[in-house]
C-alpha cells in the first residue's frame, strides 16, 4: 500500500515511493546491521576454536559472573522502585507529583559517567563517607557494590516508565472494586494490580535488564577494572580491545550481541502478542 | 476530605521518595557539593583551558548535529515504515531499536572495525580521503547511532494517527505532493519532532561507551568531555571531574528548557495552524 492518491499511478510517483524505499533500506543496513555482522564476523575471524577458547578464559568466566550478579541484584530493586512508584504516582493525587516524575526521569539524561562519578564522590578515597568507610573495612568503590549501585542509579527509570502511563490509563476502579468487595492490600494487589500489569512489567524489565548487563560507561568509572575481581563483560570487552586481543574482545562482545538480539525479539513478541496490555506508553523513552 | 479507598499510599510514596533521596538525590548534592571545592577562580581557569573548551564544542556540537541529522534520517524512516509496505518490514521494525538494546562498548568497537583503515567500509572511504575511525567524523556516526531510535520511536505513533483524509483534501484542492507535505504534514509533526530531537540530543551529550573507542581521543581534536571526566577522576583531580560534570548538567539543562520552549510555541503554532 503506497501514499499514493486515487490520482496516483503515475510511473514517476511509483518511482519517488521505491526509492525512498530503497535508500531507507540500504541506510539501515549500512547502519544498523552492518554493525552487527560485524560484530560476529571479527569474533569468528580466527576460526572456532579461537573464539571459544578465549569465552573459556577465567576472566571472561568471572566477567559473565559478574554481569550477571550486578543484574541479578539492580534489576529485582529496580523493579521494586517501579512498582512502587507507579503505585504511588497513579493511584493517588499529591502536591509535586510533576517534579517527583521528573525526577524519576533523571537518570536518563544525566551521561554515565556522570552516573558512576557521583557514587565516587560519595563513597570513594576522598568522598563523603570515604574515610569512615575506609576505616571499618567496607569498600564500595572499585568493588562490587559500587557496580551495583551504578548500574541501579542507570536503570531506575525503566520500569517505573513502563508502569507509569499504563497504569495511568488503566484507572482504578477495578481496585476500588476489590477493595470495596473486602479484599485486603495484597489480595487487591496480586489478584487485580499484578494480572493487570504483568506484561507491561515483564517489558520494563526486560529493557532494564538489558541495560543493566550492557551498561558500560558508569560501572567503567566505578570500577577500577581489577580482572577476575571488578571487570563485567563490556569492561572486559574494552580491557581486551585495549590489549590489542580482537578476537577475544569481539567474542564477548558477540555474547552481548546476542543477549541485545534476544532482547529485541522478546520485545517484538511482547509488543505484537500483547500490545494493548502494554498500553500507549511514553515513546522514544527507552 | 475523601478517605483514600486504595491502600500503600504512605508506604509506596515514601518508599519511591526513600529510594529516589538515596540513589538520586544525594549523590547529585554530592557532585554539586564537591564542585564548589574547585571555587570561582578555579572554575574560570577550567573554562579557560583550551582542551576543556574544545571537549564541551566537541560534545555539544557533535550531539546538535548528531541530533539534528537524526530528525532526518528518522523522518525518513519513521515515515518509510509507516507509509509503505515492503519485503523485510517487520524486521527493520524491530532492528530500530538495536541501538537501544545494544551495549555501548560493542556498538564502540563495531563501529570502528567497519570504519578503521581496513575495515569494511574503511578501506573504500579512507583512499578516497574520508577518515571516520580516529577523527571527528566517528563521533558524530557514533552519537548519531546511539540516539537513532528516539526520533522514530517518537514519530511512528505520531504518523499513525496522522489523519489522512486532510492530505487527500489538500491534494484534491490541487496541492503538489512537496506542498502537502511541507504545509499540511510537516507543522503538524514539529512538537513530536522536537521531542524526539531533544531525546536524541540528552543522550548523545553523555554518551560515553561507543564514542571513546572510535574517537581516537586526540586531545584538542575527538576528545569528548565524558572523557575528560574520567581522566581528571584517574588523576584524584575529584573536584575538576565534580566541576566539569555540573557544568555538563548546566548545559545540557539549559538546551533542553529551550526545546521545551520551543515545543511550547510550535504546539500552539500547530494548533492555531489547524
Amino acid at each position: 500500500m503506497s501514499g499514493g492518491s486515487a490520482r496516483g499511478g503515475s510511473t514517476g510517483r511509483w518511482l519517488g515511493h521505491v526509492a525512498i524505499i530503497a535508500f531507507a533500506s540500504l541506510f539501515l543496513i549500512v547502519f544498523l546491521l552492518l554493525p552487527l555482522a560485524s560484530v560476529f564476523a571479527e569474533a569468528f575471524r580466527q576460526g572456532m576454536q579461537a573464539y571459544l577458547a578465549s569465552l573459556q578464559q577465567p576472566e571472561a568466566l568471572s566477567a559473565i559472573r559478574l554481569t550477571l550478579l550486578v543484574a541479578a541484584i539492580a534489576v529485582p530493586l529496580n523493579l521494586v522502585f517501579g512498582v512502587a512508584a507507579a503505585w504511588a504516582m497513579t493511584r493517588f493525587e499529591f502536591r509535586g507529583k510533576a517534579a517527583l516524575g521528573a525526577l524519576i526521569d533523571l537518570p536518563f539524561s544525566v551521561s554515565p559517567v556522570i552516573s558512576g562519578l557521583v557514587y565516587v564522590l560519595l563513597f570513594g578515597a576522598q568522598g563523603w563517607f570515604g574515610p569512615w568507610l575506609d576505616a571499618h573495612g567496607v569498600r564500595i568503590i572499585f568493588a562490587v557494590p559500587g557496580l551495583v549501585l551504578a548500574t541501579v542509579f542507570i536503570t531506575l527509570p525503566f520500569v517505573a516508565r513502563e508502569l507509569i502511563p499504563l497504569m495511568q490509563a488503566q484507572g482504578s476502579e477495578e481496585e476500588e472494586a476489590a477493595r470495596v468487595l473486602g479484599a485486603n492490600a495484597w489480595q487487591m494487589f496480586f489478584r487485580v494490580t499484578l494480572p493487570n500489569i504483568r506484561w507491561a512489567l515483564l517489558y520494563g524489565v526486560l529493557l532494564c535488564n538489558a541495560r543493566a548487563m550492557g551498561e558500560f560507561g558508569a560501572v567503567s568509572v566505578v570500577s577500577g577494572h581489577i580482572r577476575g575481581l571488578t571487570t563485567t563483560m563490556p569492561l572486559e570487552v574494552e580491557m581486551r580491545y585495549n590489549e590489542y586481543d580482537y578476537v577475544g574482545a569481539f567474542a564477548i562482545a558477540s555474547l552481548l550481541a546476542l543477549l541485545a538480539l534476544l532482547t529485541l525479539a522478546v520485545k517484538t513478541f511482547l509488543e505484537w502478542r500483547y500490545g494493548d496490555e502494554i498500553a500507549a506508553h511514553a515513546p522514544g523513552g527507552h | 476530605m475523601r478517605r483514600r479507598v486504595l491502600p500503600g499510599f504512605g508506604i509506596s510514596l515514601g518508599y519511591t521518595l526513600a529510594y529516589l533521596g538515596l540513589i538520586v538525590l544525594l549523590p547529585l548534592v554530592a557532585l554539586a557539593w564537591k564542585a564548589t571545592g574547585i571555587g570561582f577562580h578555579g572554575l574560570l581557569q577550567l573554562l579557560a583551558s583550551p582542551r576543556t573548551l574544545a571537549a564541551l564544542r566537541l560534545s555539544f556540537g557533535g550531539a546538535l548535529l548528531a541530533a539534528l541529522l537524526n530528525v532526518f534520517l528518522g523522518l525518513l524512516v519513521a515515515w518509510t515504515l509507516v507509509r509503505y509496505r515492503f519485503p523485510g518490514r517487520r524486521l527493520f521494525d524491530a532492528l530500530i531499536d538495536l541501538p537501544f538494546a545494544l551495549p555501548t562498548a560493542v556498538a564502540g568497537i563495531a563501529l570502528t572495525a567497519i570504519y578503521a583503515p581496513n575495515g569494511w567500509l574503511g578501506r573504500w572511504l579512507v583512499p578516497m580521503g574520508i577518515q571516520v575511525a580516529y577523527a571527528p567524523p566517528g563521533v558524530l556516526l557514533a552519537m548519531v547511532f546511539v540516539g537513532f531510535p528516539f526520533v522514530v520511536r517518537t514519530l511512528q505513533p505520531v504518523l499513525q494517527s496522522l489523519a489522512r483524509d486532510v492530505e487527500e483534501a489538500a491534494e484534491s484542492l490541487g496541492a503538489t505532493r512537496a506542498q502537502t507535505f511541507f504545509r499540511v504534514i510537516l507543522p503538524v509533526l514539529v512538537p513530536t519532532l522536537l521531542t524526539g530531537f531533544a531525546l536524541a540530543l540528552a543522550r548523545a551529550v553523555g554518551e560515553y561507551g561507543s564514542v571513546i573507542f572510535i574517537a581516537g581521543n586526540i586531545p584538542m581534536r575527538s576528545e569528548i568531555a565524558p572523557l575528560l571526566i574520567v581522566q581528571k577522576l584517574e588523576e584524584f583531580d575529584y573536584a575538576g571531574a565534580a566541576a566539569l560534570g555540573v557544568v555538563m548538567l548546566a548545559f545540557s539543562f539549559v538546551l533542553l528548557v529551550l526545546i521545551a520552549l520551543l515545543q511550547h510555541w510550535s504546539g500552539r503554532w500547530a494548533e492555531r495552524g489547524a
